[in-house]
């Protein structure tokens, strides 16, 4: 895409891809700050410094477990989200291996999970991958049929990162308990946007990312409920209760304690500003664009998430002239995916391939006003006519 | 990820549209892999006297559509026939490197459409 520079000066700036990154909060900055040189410390020595970094870890680790009701013990700190759905989908697979070797799985996981149960299935085990209704939603009783003796873990997200469509975890959930299954949940899109709570959803594993919600990249957690056993994917220290060997990332771990935090105080004012702004955006294209289509559950759906396809017209082409209108935003088409294939989560819904080529996802977030929808629902109309003029399906 | 030309083609893309009554069309590509692109041309004594282009697909397929019918407007059919799409990425300045095969498409379209001209007029389908 092209550089700040070579946008033309006094455009408005609009970042809509929330849910590709967030900025970094100056008050996560703040807290992180003293991790760097002044209290630099080893969390595991036994000296002043190690003692200093080792308060700040666990008190990280109490705010982050806070966010989603767990105990501080059951969070396992990763480098990130992808760490921490490995550790848990590979950690359960190898662990429980003479129990069984089925997983249960989705048909719209972010790769991170399919990509890993894809890698299980060469190394000898079976995996099912549920299909999804129009909306991207795994149903339920699907998941309970899928249950066979073999059955070790069921994997689901929670927050669905391309369209925005919330699955029901809680259902599945009580499902999973009632076969003794292992349940975990990849809720990097999720966790600090929507209420979690670990025991009344009956999760064992549970993924987080930092950079998701305001708080350093390289950083991220897995909850594991007390009792549940995993094999470690990487080996070393006891760092981590064994789990997760490699000296903490204390800055990163502090700003994500922070950003945890912060994301608790302001959920319940802040989803309800996202979702005003979210269905503004949605009804101003839906409302002033011909031939558009929103993607995803129309309300069970992440408050800051927007995905909408264009007929006629091509995604990337799309992003280019939102850019040059100084808007952020991201597309499920191949030519942004770096593959030939389209989003492999729009193609599950059925979406045939022109629309999924012609996706556009608008991700809300803390910087965004109602002046910045209004603007984005302006400069929309004129740049989809334009491409619909030049394209063969006219 | 592209360059000044390849953006300036995208944005202000020369000759688009559709050459009513044309005396050529071709089209190429699918919606699977998102890019389709038509060319009409007109022809007058064995030139390409017009040519016009519509393209479904991304930057990279606007762009090279766009350059495609600037080369070739006043060519000779023959000289037409030798544009490559190699030869269009490089009067771009270059395509990023996963674009030339998926979007680089424009030079078989405009091959096609001479086909279909040649097809439809054997006795005057030399240069």
């Amino acid at each position: 895409m092209t550089s700040d520079s070579e946008n033309k000066a006094g455009v408005r700036r609009v970042y809509l891809d929330h849910s590709a990154t967030t900025p970094v909060r100056a008050e996560v900055m703040g807290a992180m700050m003293p991790y760097f040189a002044g209290q630099f410390g080893n969390p595991s020595s036994i000296h002043r410094w190690g003692r200093e970094a080792r308060a700040a870890v666990e008190d990280a680790r109490a705010k982050v477990a806070s966010l989603i009701g767990a105990a501080p013990q059951e969070i396992i700190f990763t480098s990130g989200g992808t760490e921490a759905d490995n550790l848990a989908i590979r950690g359960t697979a190898w662990h429980k291996r003479s129990k069984g070797n089925h997983l249960i799985t989705s048909s719209v996981e972010h790769h991170a999970v399919l990509h890993t149960c894809e890698t299980l299935e060469k190394e000898g085990f079976k995996v099912t991958y549920l299909p999804v209704d129009k909306y991207g939603m795994i149903d339920p009783e699907d998941v309970e049929k899928a249950i066979t003796d073999e059955t070790i873990l069921i994997t689901i997200m929670h927050g669905q990162n391309e369209v925005g469509t919330i699955e029901p975890v809680r259902e599945i959930g009580q499902i999973a308990r009632r076969h003794g299954v292992t349940f975990h949940v990849d809720a990097v899109q999720s966790a600090g946007k929507i209420p979690i709570d670990v025991s009344d959803m009956n999760i064992d594993l549970l993924t987080m990312s930092s950079h998701k919600m305001y708080g350093p990249k390289g950083v991220g957690a897995l909850y594991v409920r007390k009792g549940v056993r995993l094999s470690p994917q990487a080996t070393g220290g006891s760092h981590e209760r064994g789990l997760r060997a490699g000296t903490e990332n204390v800055p990163g771990i502090v700003g994500f304690g922070e950003a945890c935090r912060l994301a608790k105080e302001e959920m319940p004012e802040e989803s309800l500003r996202l979702t005003r702004l979210r269905d503004r955006l949605i009804g101003g294209i839906l409302d002033s664009i011909p031939d558009t289509v929103l993607n995803g559950h129309p309300t069970i759906r992440l408050p800051h998430h927007v995905n909408i396809s264009f007929k006629f017209i091509e995604g990337e082409s799309i992003l280019l002239n939102l850019d040059l209108m100084g808007i952020g935003a991201s597309s499920g088409s191949a030519c942004t995916s770096g593959s030939l294939e389209p989003s492999h989560v729009l193609l599950a819904m059925g979406l045939p391939h022109e629309l999924a080529h012609g996706s556009v996802r608008m991700t809300l977030g803390k910087g965004n006003s109602e002046e910045d929808i209004d603007y984005v629902i302006s400069v929309l109309p004129p740049i989809v006519s334009k491409l619909r003029d030049m394209s063969v399906f006219r | 990820m592209y360059n000044d030309k390849v953006m300036d083609h995208f944005m202000n893309p020369r000759n688009v549209g559709e050459i009513q009554d044309a005396d050529g069309a071709g089209q190429v590509g699918n919606p699977v892999c998102g890019d389709v692109m038509r060319i009409t041309i007109r022809v007058e004594d064995g030139k390409i006297a017009d040519i016009k282009f519509r393209t479904f697909g991304c930057g990279a397929a606007i762009a090279t559509s766009s350059m495609v019918t600037e080369l070739v407007k006043g060519l000779t059919l023959d000289e037409a026939m030798e544009v490559s799409n190699k030869a269009v990425a490089e009067a771009l300045g270059g395509l990023p490197a996963q674009k030339m095969h998926c979007s680089n498409l424009a030079a078989d379209a405009l091959h096609k459409a001479i086909e279909d001209y040649r097809a439809k007029h054997p006795a005057n389908s030399g240069a």
